[in-house]
């Protein structure tokens, strides 16, 4: 979903339509199309498949194996979901550390986004690439290994510790995106601004600022969900004083039947798709994008 | 719209970029309301020259004087100057109106004051009709007109240009470089100019400092330019010029491929090898009255004219005809004015041949 989004925003750069090709003829252009058609087909079941069967499986009573729809509809386990009292907790919690961690990484890497746009320092690949680093080893050998730290640091069991651990997995997107964001602003436009007297932050603020932030809207967006459906580090650090819903789904899926968690990830997907489409109609569509088509 | 102008002084200035030097003692005068033109080849120094006189680039030594002040320590917002980019740098996020008035409202102008100066500028440039409209949402050569209307709105000391037509089409290139000069002497700016188009600084200058590898190699009027270029370099890279080596005569040239050509008028003469330059124009071709032996190679329809290209056995020459010039195949050639020079310097003697 979220490289959906990434690419999205670059679409304008790949305009030239494929017309030029020519007509293909007869049998060849049907077997093409055919092709074509259950290729979308195929990523369709792939896609839209699982949370098809998601949804069904929420509100069936008993499905068993050869039947191909359940043969017992029922909200009983949206109420169950609903009933327990730790949900309305969790949500809570999820709504307060995704925001609280977008902002943090927000500062942290917007400025190293900018720096490594618009200076060239030394190390600056090797540091741009090291980003990588969080996600080049299994997540949970890493928690296990931050764990011990945060032991020795009282981090364990705390709000700060739950914001960090979160973080970790927002800062690669936090800073390339914007970096590239950054990176698209041409520098005669920032020299524009201060031919005409604005000094150093104004053009910050008023010219590269404005012209980035579809990109670093994106990438908050990205943190903000990574944030939200982050559970293996916040399981680790956070339980039992911080359960946030996807970590609440752990207990779930141990202490109801499975139709309760497929009630509680459809719950846990709504922010998602809300959000994606929220950035797909500000970031996309916008006039900001067909600004950045000046040379 | 400011009457008062004032010089801009380049005073032995350098510059060195990544351990090259890009300009070396360059010194250059442009007197208030003036019109000079940075002509070169690229990576001549004229876009470092005229990055430094912005302040997008500070000079290692030398003085930048703006009306009687040194400027060249002065970060780009401080200096009276404005600059035109080669791609406009037009804000993509604000409407025309917006990226005109924006140098004025950081300036604190009071907003009906920004209101009647951005439309009188606007409309000084003819583009009244767009003020709300994108930049993306217009022409190039609109694009260009704002971009000149922004930096004009701000009544700079100086205003520059760096290239500003290179990205239109040939048409439109020539009707905005005289909207440009018409501008500019409405307004009586001292502006700098900067081009590797021979034509486009030679139409709209008072006058063209040739550059080449960080200096100035002549800096004159276009007349005195294309008349008379102080260097070979000069003379190869405005206009069209025949090179000879040869040698001189009381009355004409002798080429290294043995013609001898007998010539109205040469700046000097003397013993020796020189090098020998004749402006096609400055060729006479026809067979009465004497001259080397020519045949026709070729026969350019240039328009109002006529361009021939002629062996002078051995050596070429070009030469600009009347188009009414007869066809022939055998013709002789004599020059008119001709330019001698000497490890690449124009010489003059004090007496000339008699024609």
């Amino acid at each position: 979903m979220s490289e959906g989004i990434a690419f999205g925003g670059l679409r304008e750069t790949a305009a030239p339509v494929e017309r030029t090709r020519g007509p293909r003829r007869g049998i060849g252009a049907a077997a093409g199309r055919l092709l074509g058609a259950l290729f979308v087909l195929a990523l369709l079941v792939f896609m839209v498949g699982p949370i098809v069967w998601l949804a069904l499986r929420a509100f069936s009573g008993t499905w068993q194996y050869p039947q191909v729809l359940p043969s017992e509809w029922t909200f009983r386990y949206w109420r169950s979901v609903f009933d327990d009292p730790n949900l309305g907790h969790s949500i809570k919690l999820s709504f307060i550390f995704a925001p609280v961690v977008t902002v943090a990484s927000a500062a942290i890497c917007l400025p190293a986004a900018y720096a490594f746009s618009r200076f060239n320092f030394p190390g600056r690949r090797v540091l741009l690439i090291s980003l990588f680093a969080t996600n080049a080893f299994p997540k949970i050998g890493l928690y296990i290994s931050m764990a011990g730290v945060f032991y020795s640091l009282n981090l364990m069991g705390t709000f700060l510790g739950v914001v960090i651990v979160q973080l970790i997995g927002t800062i690669v997107f936090m800073t390339w995106i914007p970096t590239a964001a950054f990176s698209a602003v041409p520098r005669s436009l920032e020299e524009a601004a201060r031919d005409v007297g604005a000094g150093p932050l104004r053009v910050f603020l008023r010219v590269t600022f404005p012209l980035a932030a579809p990109g670093i809207f994106v990438a908050m967006i990205l943190s903000f969900l990574a944030s939200f459906d982050e559970a293996q580090g916040t399981f680790l650090v956070g339980v039992p004083n911080y359960v946030t819903m996807p970590t609440e789904m752990y207990t779930l899926v141990l202490n109801y039947p499975e139709q309760a968690a497929a009630v509680f990830s459809l719950l846990l997907a709504i922010p998602s798709v809300v959000l994606m489409s929220f950035a797909r109609k500000h970031v996309m569509g916008g006039r900001l994008a067909e600004g950045f088509q000046i040379r | 719209m400011s009457t008062h102008a004032s010089g801009l002084l380049i005073d032995r200035v350098s510059k060195e970029l990544g351990g090259r030097t890009i300009v070396s003692d360059l010194e250059l005068e442009v007197r208030a309301g003036e019109l000079t033109c940075l002509l070169g080849p690229s990576g001549c120094g004229k876009t470092t020259t005229l990055r430094m006189i912005g302040g997008f680039l500070h000079p290692d030594r030398g003085r930048i004087v703006i009306d009687g002040e040194d400027v060249g320590r002065l970060a780009p917002e401080r200096r009276p100057t404005a600059m035109v980019f080669q791609n406009y740098a037009l804000w993509p996020h604000m409407t025309v109106f917006k990226n005109v008035a924006f140098g004025l409202r950081l300036r604190r102008v009071p907003k009906r004051e920004i209101r009647e100066r951005v439309e009188q500028i606007l409309a000084l440039v003819g583009l009244t009709h767009h003020q709300h409209s994108y930049p993306a949402r217009i022409s190039g050569g609109e694009q260009q007109r704002v971009a000149l209307a922004r930096a004009l709105v701000l009544e700079p000391k100086v205003l520059l240009l760096d290239e500003p037509l290179s990205n239109l089409d040939a048409k439109l290139r020539v009707r905005v470089r005289e909207d440009i000069r018409e501008i500019q002497q409405r307004i009586g700016i001292t502006t700098v100019f900067v081009t590797h188009d021979q034509d486009e600084a030679l139409s709209i200058s008072d006058r063209i400092a040739v550059m080449s590898e960080g200096n100035v190699e002549q800096y004159a009027e276009a007349r005195a330019l294309y008349r008379e270029p102080q260097t070979t370099f000069v003379a190869n890279f405005v206009g069209t010029m025949n090179f000879y080596r040869g040698s001189a005569h009381g009355d004409g040239v002798t080429l290294a491929g043995g013609a001898h050509v007998p010539c109205d008028d040469l700046s000097a003469h003397g013993e020796g090898e020189w090098e020998i330059a004749v402006r096609p124009e400055d060729v006479q071709v026809g067979t009465n009255g004497g001259g080397a032996d020519a045949r026709v190679l070729r026969e350019v329809p240039r328009g109002h004219y006529k361009e021939l290209v002629l062996d002078l056995g051995g050596d070429q020459v070009r030469a600009f005809v009347s188009v009414d010039h007869p066809d022939v195949e055998q013709t002789r050639v004599r020059f008119g004015r001709v330019l001698m020079y000497q490890e690449g310097v124009l010489r003059r003697s004090p007496a000339t041949v008699a024609v």
